[in-house]
């Protein structure tokens, strides 16, 4: 121990945490948890901005160790590229195992069938469930936040799961203070949402503040589009316009990550983490009604993709 | 830390607060009108409410709509499970918990609660102090939340009547003062109509206080941790060995937690408990670099100058303040298992990292007299059922509990499960939570603190 060379920086005299370093603090206090109580916990990364913070922040919890547990992609196989690049990058730094699921798979062999939309995002719950059973994951780390979505703003940080991945919304478990309860009987599990209190404004500020690299579509960029239900999706193998719609191009950025025919981009001019902070602080619109079209279609769209297992 | 080059301004406090009210008291719609007049409400969200309060036949917006976000709570115009919703003014952060206002759910309520540092509690003025009124109040001293904002609600619709206000004020105040509520707040709002939600009301000239916002912005985040004693219970041991992500690194040796309250410097006395092995504070890591000095809430992970056997479970305390471990604990427990409690009842305790079996030793009739009276028809009964406040007596294995005054929360808060599935428990399922302290003192002298008790069943 002595062999540590450590510079001592000067005591902070407020002795009051920012909300910050409080959430990244309860966050830490998450992940130590559940690696102390947890047989096999798993943690849910896409390369979308909220897995990477997870990500990072799990790295710092376990330092100087690495990350005591693997990560597992659902590859809905309408990837943007740039965003399986990061990934590929991310997990190489970071020196974890990943475990990749293709939703390609399951439409392959017939366990699955294309959507008429064709969209994946809710295909991505069958070949999660199969993985977790398969791995036999106790814990799944997922990058929910609660400010996202109305049905999420009801989840708890520790969530039960039946042996179908289900949850009961009308039946959660009390959660005291920071004392969680992962108990759970042979074959359910818990999703644990260690960013739960983060909102998007935090994310970012947070990913300014840590200089977190991020996959370069959630910056501004050129790119070749169509309009279509009001968003903007990008022209790609899997997102091809209708005869009625006209490609334009326009300075773009990604809020969310998600399955390429239908995510959203949004105009924007933010080109640096700061711009796009200044950006979502002003912004009117929440990420998922601004970008995502399967969350369109109900009034309770999560709610009822959550009670069947989905992330 | 990392270096940040954000204004001041950028670096808000964060404060979580919960709400709590009885059925129709107008809590959602008053979380509705905080969020909506410190324009917190995106326009998309604000959208699909008026949509959908317009297909209902609405006059107005619903704004109840932007937190009841369950199929079942839509449909049935109620609050089942806690919302968790975010805001933000120039100067701080909220985390807000709208809790549900049924007697059936006050579980929901107990974890809503349970994190905050501030209660925001409902009350119609029309009808005044209510029975559930008294029982969320309650709950509010039993998890020692610091501050408590009542707001007497609907005040438009007893004509802005000082007088009205002013009983209904009186009434809280003497509830207050019985049950100990260190910090009281009440205000006369209307949250339909938003005054003195956010902007103060021409219609209640009579009242000179703050407004709600007002109150939510300036209320002290937490207690300050240089006037607590130091308590760290350790998560788990960081040892890498080989898989150090640095060589310089394979020798490390730290305890991760975090730390529960007080502040801890390099070069401080303490003992791990419940061992009561001496050593001295070596170091202060973080993956950012090491600090001279840390304090309650940061997770940071601690070296020891001394190699003694160190584990998950196990606290480390100030030398000359540490708790007296002990096995024998009195527990002020609102249970909230639909199964019973009785004596003889074999629970599991959750204390900070600790998980431990315990046995109820005595079911014991509540000897505050506050409590008594506000839970006269249960409280002659040893057996309870579910979301009653229970007193009892816990015989626990190995936990450290603290005698002396309570100065900190976090060491308090224990929470027992079920072993295994029996009587309609599902197994790990959460019984209860409450605090608790020593039962070598009594119990009207002792400071409750936090438990959360449950219940192993089977085994004899």
């Amino acid at each position: 121990m002595s062999t540590l060379t450590e510079t001592v920086e000067k005591p902070d005299r407020r002795l009051t945490l920012d909300h910050l370093d409080t959430l990244e603090s309860e966050s830490i206090h998450i992940f130590r948890e559940v690696a102390a109580e947890s047989e096999r916990p798993v943690l849910l990364f896409s390369g979308g901005k909220d897995s990477v913070v997870m990500l990072h922040l799990a790295a710092k919890a376990f330092w100087p160790g690495p990350v005591p547990f693997p990560l597992l992609h659902i590859d809905t196989g309408h990837n943007f590229p740039e965003v399986l690049a990061y990934r590929d990058r991310a997990v190489a730094e970071k020196c974890v195992r990943l475990e990749v699921a293709m939703v390609q798979d399951y439409i392959d062999d017939g366990r699955l069938s294309e959507r008429t939309d064709g969209t994946r995002n809710p295909l991505q719950t069958q070949p999660l469930l199969d993985a977790i059973a398969h791995h036999r994951f106790e814990a799944v780390f997922g990058g929910g936040r609660r400010d996202e979505e109305k049905a999420r703003a009801k989840e708890r940080i520790f969530s039960l799961r039946d042996e179908f991945g289900a949850w009961d919304p009308r039946n959660q478990r009390p959660e005291l203070w920071n004392l969680y309860n992962g108990r759970h009987r042979p074959g359910e599990h818990v999703r644990v949402f260690p960013l739960s209190n983060w909102t998007e404004l935090d994310i970012w500020r947070y990913i300014a503040r840590e200089d977190i690299e991020l996959p370069e579509l959630y910056y501004a960029h050129e790119r070749e589009v169509f309009e279509r239900d009001g968003m903007l999706l990008a022209v790609g193998p899997v997102s091809r316009p209708h005869e009625n719609e006209t490609v334009v191009t326009r300075q773009v950025r990604y809020r969310t990550v998600g399955d390429m025919s239908c995510t959203g981009a949004v105009e924007s001019d933010a080109v640096t983490v700061e711009d796009v902070v200044i950006e979502v602080a002003a912004t009117r619109l929440t990420e998922r009604g601004a970008t995502r079209a399967d969350d369109r279609i109900s009034e309770a769209a999560m709610e009822d993709r959550k009670k069947e297992g989905y992330f | 830390m990392a270096t940040t080059t954000m204004p001041d301004h950028l670096h808000p406090t964060l404060l979580r607060l919960a709400t709590a009210g009885s059925v129709d008291d107008g809590k959602s719609t008053l979380v509705g009108r905080l969020l909506h007049d410190s324009k917190s409400v995106f326009a998309d969200q604000l959208d699909a409410v008026e949509r959908v309060s317009r297909d209902r036949g609405l006059a107005h917006a619903d704004l109840a709509l932007l937190t009841d976000g369950l199929r079942a709570e839509r449909e049935q115009g109620i609050t089942i499970d806690v919302a968790y919703r975010y805001f933000a003014t120039a100067d701080r952060s909220f985390i807000l918990a709208d809790c549900p206002g049924h007697v059936q759910y006050t579980r929901n309520t107990v974890t809503g609660a349970s994190t905050a540092d501030a209660v925001v509690l409902l009350v119609d003025a029309r009808k005044g102090v209510l029975e559930q009124t008294r029982r969320h109040l309650a709950v509010v001293a039993l998890l020692r939340v610091p501050h408590v904002i009542v707001a007497v609600n609907k005040i438009d619709l007893v004509g802005f009547d000082e007088d009205v206000y002013a009983r209904v004020a009186a009434d809280l105040a003497e509830v207050a003062t019985d049950l100990g509520l260190p910090d009281l707040h009440t205000i006369p709002v209307s949250a339909l109509e938003g005054d003195n939600v956010v902007d103060r009301s021409s219609r209640t000239d009579w009242y000179a206080g703050p407004t709600l916002l007002e109150i939510l912005e300036t209320l002290p985040v937490a207690d300050d941790p240089g006037h607590e004693e130091f308590r760290f219970p350790v998560q788990l041991t960081l040892r890498p060995q080989e898989a150090a992500r640095d060589a310089a690194h394979r020798e490390y040796r730290g305890y991760a937690g975090q730390i529960a309250s007080g502040v801890v410097r390099v070069g401080d006395d303490v003992v791990v408990l419940p061992g009561g092995r001496r050593t001295t504070i070596a170091g202060i890591n973080t993956a950012d670099g090491a600090l001279a000095e840390a304090f309650a809430p940061r997770s940071v992970s601690l070296r020891l100058a001394d190699d003694i056997d160190v584990a998950r479970g196990d606290l480390i305390a100030g030398a000359s303040t540490a708790p007296e471990p002990t096995r024998d604990l009195v527990a002020t427990v609102c249970w909230l298992s639909d199964v019973p409690l009785s004596k003889r009842s074999r629970v599991l305790l959750k204390h900070t990292t600790r998980t431990t079996r315990a046995i109820v030793t005595q079911g014991k009739k509540i000897t505050q007299s506050v409590l008594r009276d506000i839970l006269k028809a249960k409280i002659e009964q040893v057996e309870v059922s579910a979301n009653d406040l229970e007193g009892c007596y816990i015989a626990a294995d190995g936990v450290d509990m603290e005698t002396g005054e309570v100065k900190n929360e976090a060491n308090h808060a224990l929470r027992p499960v079920t072993k295994r599935k029996s009587a309609g428990a599902r197994k790990g399922g959460d019984l209860g939570g409450g605090r608790c302290g020593s039962a070598g003192r009594p119990a009207r002298n002792a400071r409750w603190r936090r438990v959360s008790s449950g219940r192993e069943h089977g085994r004899r």
